[in-house]
This record gives C-alpha cells, sequence and structure tokens, in this order.
C-alpha cells in the first residue's frame, strides 16, 4: 500500500443552503499525481480548496467531515492555518504573479516566514531551476514578474509555491489558460515534482490526466464517484457514469 | 426603411453631442470670465503680501496659507480614518444586513449639505470639545465632510483588485493583514489617491463649512497655532464679492482670488489624473 499523505473523511461542504460537496472519502497518496476529473461544477476545485483552508475567507461556507494531512487535523482550531497554507501550497488557474519583481515574487513568502536573509539568494534560484524558469529570467530577475508570458508567469506561480518547500502542491486547473507547449513544460515539471512533493490537480483534460497521474478521481454532482488507478478509471472503469464521462457522452 | 433608422441615428448624435458641447461651453464661459478678469491682479505681491488699506489692496497671503494649513489638518484626519474604514468594510466585514446599512449610510452622508456639517462641527468642536473657533475646528469639520468620499473611493479602489491576487499570498501562508499591507494597499494605492486628492480639492473650495468653525475676516498675521482663527480662499472670495464695503472697487481683487482658488484646486486634479495616468500604463 502506497503511504497517504492527504486524507478527507466524510466531507461535506455547504455554501448556504446549497450542498456542494457530499460525503468526499478520498485518500491521497504520498510522491504520487492524483487528478480530480469530472464535469464543470461538480465540485473538484471546492475539493481541492478545503485542503488550505481557502474557503475560510467565504463566510457562508460551511464545512463538516474531518482532514487530514499526515496525522494533523487541517480544522482543529488549534493549528495555525498560516502553518497550514505553508506546508500545503497551491497553484491557481489563472497565473497570479504579485505585482512585484521575479525575484520578489519568490523572496516575498519566505522574508514573511523569517528565512535567513543569506539563504534567501540561493533558495530561490533552486526554485527558479526546479521550475525550468531560471535559464529564461536569469538576467531580469528585476523585472515586474506581469511582463512575463502567461506560461512563464504560470511557472513563477509553480516556483513561488516550491520556494516554501510545500510537502503537497494543490494545482487547481494549472494549464487551463496556457498554450500548448506551455502545457508540455508544466505537465515535464509535475511528473518531475512528484519525487518531492505530493501533488493533486484538478484538469478538464483527459489526455492530460492520463499522462501524468498514478491515481484518478472520477467526481459528479458533489459526490466521488470513482477514485483509482489512471489505467483503471480510463481502461477498465466500474461504474457506468465513469464510463459515459470518460466516452465524452457528456461534460 | 433604412432612411428613417439613418435619421434617427444623425439625431440622436446631434442631441448627445450637443449635450456635451453645452456643458463644455459652460465650463469655458466660466473660466474664460474668470481668468480674464482675475488675471490682471495676479502678481508675485497679490500671492506673497498681506491685504492692505481695509482690504482694497494687497495680496492674499493669509487665505493662501490658511486654506494650506486647512486642508492639511482636513488630510491629517479624514485620510487615515477613511481609508482604515474602507479597508475594513471590503476586506473584513462580512456581507450583512448591518454592513449594507452601514455602507448605505456613508453614501447617504456624502449628500448631507455642506452647512449642515458647519453647524455640526460648531456644535460639536466649537462648543462641546471646546476647540473654540479655530482652524484646527473647520479642519476637523472638513474631515467628517470628506469621510464619506474617501471611504467610498477607497472600497472602490479595493474592489478593483481581483482575490486572485489577495489568494495568491495568502495560500504562501501569509496573514490577511500581511496581503492587505504588502499587496492589496499598494495596488490600490493609485486609485486611493485619486479619490483622496479629488476629495481634498472638493474641501479646499468649501465655505459654509468653515464659516462658524473659525474662518476669519480679516488676521493680521499668519496663524501660528491651530487653536486661532484663520483665512481661507473660499471665505475671503465670499467677502470680497458680498460683505465688503466697497464691493465695486475691490472686485478685480475678488477675481484674482477667484483665479488662485480655481488654479489651486486645477493643480490638485492634475495630480490626481497624473496619478491615474501612471498607474494606467503600468499594467
Amino acid at each position: 500500500m502506497d503511504a497517504i499523505k492527504l486524507r478527507a473523511e466524510n466531507l461535506n461542504l455547504f455554501f448556504g443552503k446549497k450542498q456542494i460537496l457530499k460525503n468526499v472519502s478520498i485518500d491521497f497518496p504520498k510522491n504520487q499525481v492524483t487528478s480530480l476529473i469530472g464535469p464543470s461544477g461538480c465540485g473538484k476545485s471546492t475539493l481541492l480548496r478545503c485542503f488550505n483552508r481557502m474557503h475560510d475567507l467565504s463566510p457562508d461556507a460551511k464545512i463538516e467531515g474531518k482532514l487530514f494531512l499526515d496525522d494533523l487535523d487541517l480544522y482543529d482550531k488549534k493549528n495555525s492555518v498560516t502553518d497550514i497554507r505553508k506546508r500545503i501550497g497551491m497553484v491557481f488557474q489563472k497565473p497570479n504573479p504579485l505585482p512585484k519583481s521575479i525575484y520578489e515574487n519568490l523572496s516575498y513568502a519566505l522574508k514573511i516566514h523569517d528565512y535567513p536573509k543569506n539563504e534567501i539568494p540561493e533558495l530561490i534560484e533552486n526554485a527558479l531551476k526546479e521550475s525550468f524558469l531560471w535559464d529564461e529570467v536569469k538576467d531580469e530577475l528585476k523585472k515586474p514578474a506581469v511582463k512575463l508570458s502567461g506560461g512563464q508567469q504560470q511557472r513563477l506561480c509553480i516556483a513561488r509555491t516550491l520556494v516554501l518547500r510545500p510537502e503537497v502542491i494543490l494545482m487547481d486547473e494549472p494549464c487551463s489558460a496556457l498554450d500548448p507547449i506551455s502545457t508540455k513544460k508544466i505537465e515535464e515539471l509535475i511528473l518531475k515534482l512528484k519525487k518531492d512533493f505530493t501533488i493533486v490537480i484538478v484538469t478538464h483534460n483527459m489526455q492530460q490526466a492520463q499522462r501524468i497521474s498514478e491515481k484518478v478521481a472520477f467526481m459528479y454532482l458533489g459526490e466521488l464517484i470513482e477514485f483509482d488507478i489512471c489505467d483503471t478509471i480510463f481502461n477498465r472503469p466500474q461504474k457506468e457514469l465513469t464510463q459515459r464521462y470518460i466516452g465524452g457522452h457528456f461534460g | 426603411m433604412m432612411n428613417t433608422k439613418k435619421i434617427r441615428n444623425t439625431f440622436n448624435w446631434i442631441i448627445l453631442c450637443g449635450s456635451t458641447l453645452l456643458v463644455c461651453l459652460f465650463l469655458g464661459v466660466i473660466l474664460w470670465d474668470i481668468f480674464s478678469k482675475g488675471f490682471s491682479s495676479l502678481s508675485w505681491r497679490f500671492v506673497s503680501a498681506f491685504p492692505t488699506h481695509g482690504m482694497t489692496e494687497g495680496g492674499i497671503l493669509p487665505a493662501i496659507v490658511g486654506t494650506v494649513i486647512l486642508t492639511f489638518i482636513t488630510t491629517l484626519f479624514a485620510v487615515p480614518f477613511g481609508v482604515a474604514c474602507a479597508i475594513y468594510l471590503n476586506e473584513y466585514a462580512k456581507q450583512s444586513l448591518l454592513t449594507n446599512i452601514i455602507r448605505a449610510s456613508i453614501r447617504n452622508l456624502a449628500g448631507i449639505p455642506s452647512i449642515i456639517y458647519g453647524l455640526f462641527g460648531l456644535a460639536l468642536f466649537v462648543q462641546a470639545l471646546h476647540l473654540g473657533t479655530s482652524i484646527l475646528s473647520a479642519g476637523l469639520t472638513l474631515g467628517l465632510l470628506s469621510l464619506p468620499y474617501i471611504i467610498t473611493t477607497t472600497e472602490e479602489a479595493l474592489k478593483r483588485i481581483p482575490n486572485t491576487l489577495r489568494e495568491a499570498t495568502l495560500a504562501l501562508g501569509v496573514t490577511q493583514a500581511e496581503t492587505i499591507k504588502d499587496v492589496v494597499l499598494p495596488k490600490a494605492l493609485p486609485g486611493i489617491l485619486t479619490g483622496v486628492i479629488l476629495t481634498l480639492s472638493r474641501a479646499a473650495g468649501e465655505t459654509a463649512p468653515i464659516l462658524f468653525t473659525g474662518v476669519a475676516f480679516y488676521i493680521n498675521g499668519v496663524s501660528s497655532s491651530v487653536n486661532q482663527e484663520f483665512m481661507a480662499l473660499p471665505y475671503h472670495l465670499y467677502m470680497l464679492s458680498t460683505q465688503h464695503n466697497d464691493i465695486e472697487q475691490v472686485r478685480p481683487l475678488a477675481y484674482g482670488t477667484a483665479t488662485v482658488l480655481i488654479l489651486v484646486v486645477f493643480l490638485l486634479n492634475i495630480i490626481a489624473f497624473y496619478v491615474r495616468f501612471k498607474n494606467r500604463t503600468q499594467d
């Protein structure tokens, strides 16, 4: 059995009176890539955002059930949300670089978390190398990050997450705003990163899910329908709903 | 068929374009009237000397200094409170009936006639808080008047910052307070500054709120303390045009004062325009 890194138990989530997630229980294995697939509005992103507590800011979101990072109860009042978010990083759908320079985009969180000043340049260089961006930007680290291309911006956002050495990286459709070449680069990056990180990725692109993930979860209308290794989901799905979605009959 | 459509279209265009031209015409006439009559009295002496001979000669230095200090006090009071209030409403407060009532109240405050602020300032600052008729009382009163505008424009500026940017730093384990200080406020700063400057340029031209709270007909010497009375450009203009013994004789001085007041407000607006322009080219 694979070691479990991230876990949800009987998770229900409501926005006001509307139930978005219905009794979802799922285990994400360590150092693997798990894809969440399913039609728009099925709750994939909502599930993802439960793990780094991004729903904390929506006053009408109500969460029932338990979520764990290893043995850490993510919604226990004793645990600091900033520590949790430092350990569980997130890359968003649209690249969202800070309106600062490339360098400051990475140094900002390091400074906030009191990393020693003399280590910062090296950490930044490593993170940029890890995200295949170093060669493209090493001579212009002072340039505003918004001047980079969309694909470069997204790799910068990944580097910004990596630089804090999280244990888990959540990715919410990280390639949906990118062209095919940038998408390919990000996919290569994800495959390389799984050695050191546990990755959960929401994607609408089934080829992408097949190319990068060990395990795939299919969700529909807030429920987890099927969760298995990639090959099973795409070639021998057990549930009829999964079969129809994979076959392109709806979605 | 085609023809009636075309005619109607042209007709609409004429109405809209005509209205715009009419508005510009009025503005042009006002500016031309004031500048043409006021320009002759503008001189270095006019802006650097005290009024003399019962204000029939000399300059308007104390009124200029008074207006500048007054605006400064207004800024000191209204900007921190206004911006803080807007940050609370937009970043922290939950959307509820209560916050909606607070918002609606603030918008309504912006519609209260300035003379009422004047009377309120008289009752609160001058009498209840014993600040006397002084530049401090007047500045605080103008501050109250400016608050709703500053809160509203700041909140609009904060609203324009996309949530994805807030999420970017929150997801890195940065606290909400740090996110606001390091990301949201710097990004919203040009919008906030524009609103602040436009509000202050409006406050600088107000007469009614300072009328009962500290403005003086004449003082000899620039006030050295905030608990003294002061002279201000808009009141000086009002006085020269309606209250003076010899209105005909001081008319050029009145036009000169109006020109200076407009130039001051104009300068503030140019600064606001520049800030906005700079921000637009950055994005």
